[in-house]
């Protein structure tokens, strides 16, 4: 098992609605991974099957070589290695930035408070926002807000980090500094899977993307071959539709 | 109309008194709250083994008149052998009632954090406690405490029922003395004084309280 990530044949119904078809993937060290797809089509739920944030119904996941699907893995240890960034951001309402970020250094790593200011404060300073360690979230544009999120997830220094449509909830002038923000932690060679609209940044830094709909892969492959000639009719409809409604370069 | 008849002697009795009704509040408040929290985290949070019992305890608390639960105390229990003093009956039985009452605040409180919240927090790697304790409780005290503001003042208000196990608290105290001495009219103006400066400063001290915690973003929905 060389791949840091592998997701294999994973499988997740709600009720009778059968979400995940059996989704199987890799991602290599370092690499960044675009996953795109209509809504409704299983992104968010099958990012969630990978920390198990959601329990696939069947289906097997590694990380690093250790199972993560194995009822023996301790899973919060698992999570503790897997930064996960959302949508709606989550920070936590009661706790200011710095609080945020070091919460999960000293409850789950048990970090001595001191050592984990000074790493928050690192953080929150790589995603440009030293000045606001004492920040509420409430008093954070949503853009500022994600970017905490990010550092929160950093802080964990994570073997991997899921984003959920890490730009969706933001007003679209506040998209370029998260988006910078993650363009900058790709070139540092982070690993990380992202589930986004934005197909600028798909094209520029993915090294591979994945089509998803109705529940499995439809295609996937380098971001130059599957914008310029994709090989399944449904890809190239929906690179069609996003780019209507997102712009070109997104 | 008779005239005024009142001691000033009669002060430092009823001050006595207010001290044993000090006492008895603050005991039954902090039982209720342990009790309270257990509770609603086993509604919301435990298995049905756990959260039906809870709601049982609960319905049953608020489905019954608190004077008959003390006299199941103080004078039930010595039947199956449980002797308690007055004073432990009266703080038990007004402590298991305002449990049940913090408890539905608590919950409510607890379901009014929102969904993302304890996600976030499992996503980090905490456990399901470690989460409830750093990220779910934290916000949902701060949401509960008009609600559970007011519960409190109805605490300190309804510990007058103790009276009727002859605990000399403000309201017994002030029932000897109107009784000995006829003058209901005066004693019980004065112990209603009494009572609302206790209710004045313990209003004063939860509104301090709540500006003290309160952080942006997190209001309290509803009263106040
Ligand atoms: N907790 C849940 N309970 C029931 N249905 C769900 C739940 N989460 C997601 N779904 C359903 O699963 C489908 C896929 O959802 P999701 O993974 O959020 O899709 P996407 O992220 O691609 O928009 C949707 O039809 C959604 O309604
Ligand atoms: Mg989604």
């Amino acid at each position: 098992m060389n791949a840091l990530l592998v997701v294999e044949d994973v499988h997740k119904r709600y009720g009778k609605e059968e979400v995940l078809k059996g989704v199987s993937f890799q991602v290599e060290k370092g690499e960044t991974k675009v996953i795109i797809g209509p809504s409704g089509t299983g992104k968010s739920t099958l990012l969630r099957c990978i920390n198990r944030l959601t329990e696939p119904d069947r289906g097997r996941v590694w990380l690093d070589g250790v199972e993560v699907t194995s009822p023996k893995t301790n899973i919060n240890r698992i999570r503790a290695q897997i930064g996960f960034v959302f949508q709606d951001f989550n920070l936590f309402t009661h706790l200011t930035a710095l609080d945020n970020v070091r919460l999960g250094p000293m409850r789950v790593k048990g970090m001595k408070k001191d050592e984990a200011t000074r790493l928050a404060q690192e953080e929150l300073a790589r995603v440009g926002l030293a000045d606001k360690a004492d920040a509420y979230p409430a008093e954070l544009s949503g853009g500022q807000q994600q970017r905490v999120s990010i550092a929160r997830a950093l802080a964990m220094n994570p073997k991997l980090i899921l984003f959920d449509e890490p730009t969706s909830a933001l007003d679209p002038e506040l998209i370029g500094e998260v988006l910078q923000v993650m363009i900058k932690l790709a070139q540092e060679g982070m690993t990380m899977v992202v589930v986004t609209h934005e197909m600028g940044f798909a094209r520029s830094v993915a090294d591979e993307i994945i089509f998803m709909e109705k529940g499995v892969i439809v295609e996937q492959g380098p971001p130059a071959q599957l914008f310029s000639s994709p090989k399944h009719p449904r890809t190239a409809e929906f690179l069609r539709k996003i780019t209507e409604l997102y712009g070109g370069e997104g | 109309m008779t005239t005024f008849y009142f001691e000033w002697w009669f002060l430092p009795k009823l001050a006595q008194g207010l001290v044993l009704t000090v006492e008895i509040t603050a005991a039954c408040i902090a039982f209720g709250f342990v009790l309270g929290v257990l509770l609603a985290l086993g509604r919301v949070y435990g298995p049905k083994l756990i959260s039906i019992p809870c709601s049982i305890y609960i319905h049953f608390f608020r489905g019954t008149p608190l004077l008959t639960q003390l006299f199941i105390v103080y004078f039930g229990l010595p039947n199956w052998g449980i002797h308690l003093s007055a004073f432990t009956s009266g703080i038990l039985a007004l402590g298991l009632n305002t449990a049940a009452y913090q408890a539905e605040y608590f919950r409510g409180a607890i379901q009014a954090v929102k969904g993302g919240q304890m996600l976030a927090a499992r996503s980090l790697g905490m456990s399901r406690i470690q989460a409830i304790r750093y990220v779910i409780l934290p916000q949902a005290f701060r949401i509960v405490i008009p609600s559970w503001s007011n519960e409190l003042i109805l605490m300190l208000k309804y510990s007058s029922i103790v009276f009727s196990i002859s605990l000399l608290d403000l309201m017994g105290m002030g029932k000897r003395i109107a009784a000995r001495y006829f003058n209901y009219f005066e004693v019980f103006i004065v112990v209603a004084l009494f009572y609302l400066v206790l209710v004045f400063l313990l209003s004063q001290s939860l509104r301090w309280l709540e500006r003290r915690v309160r952080v942006p973003g997190l209001g309290a929905p509803g009263l106040r």
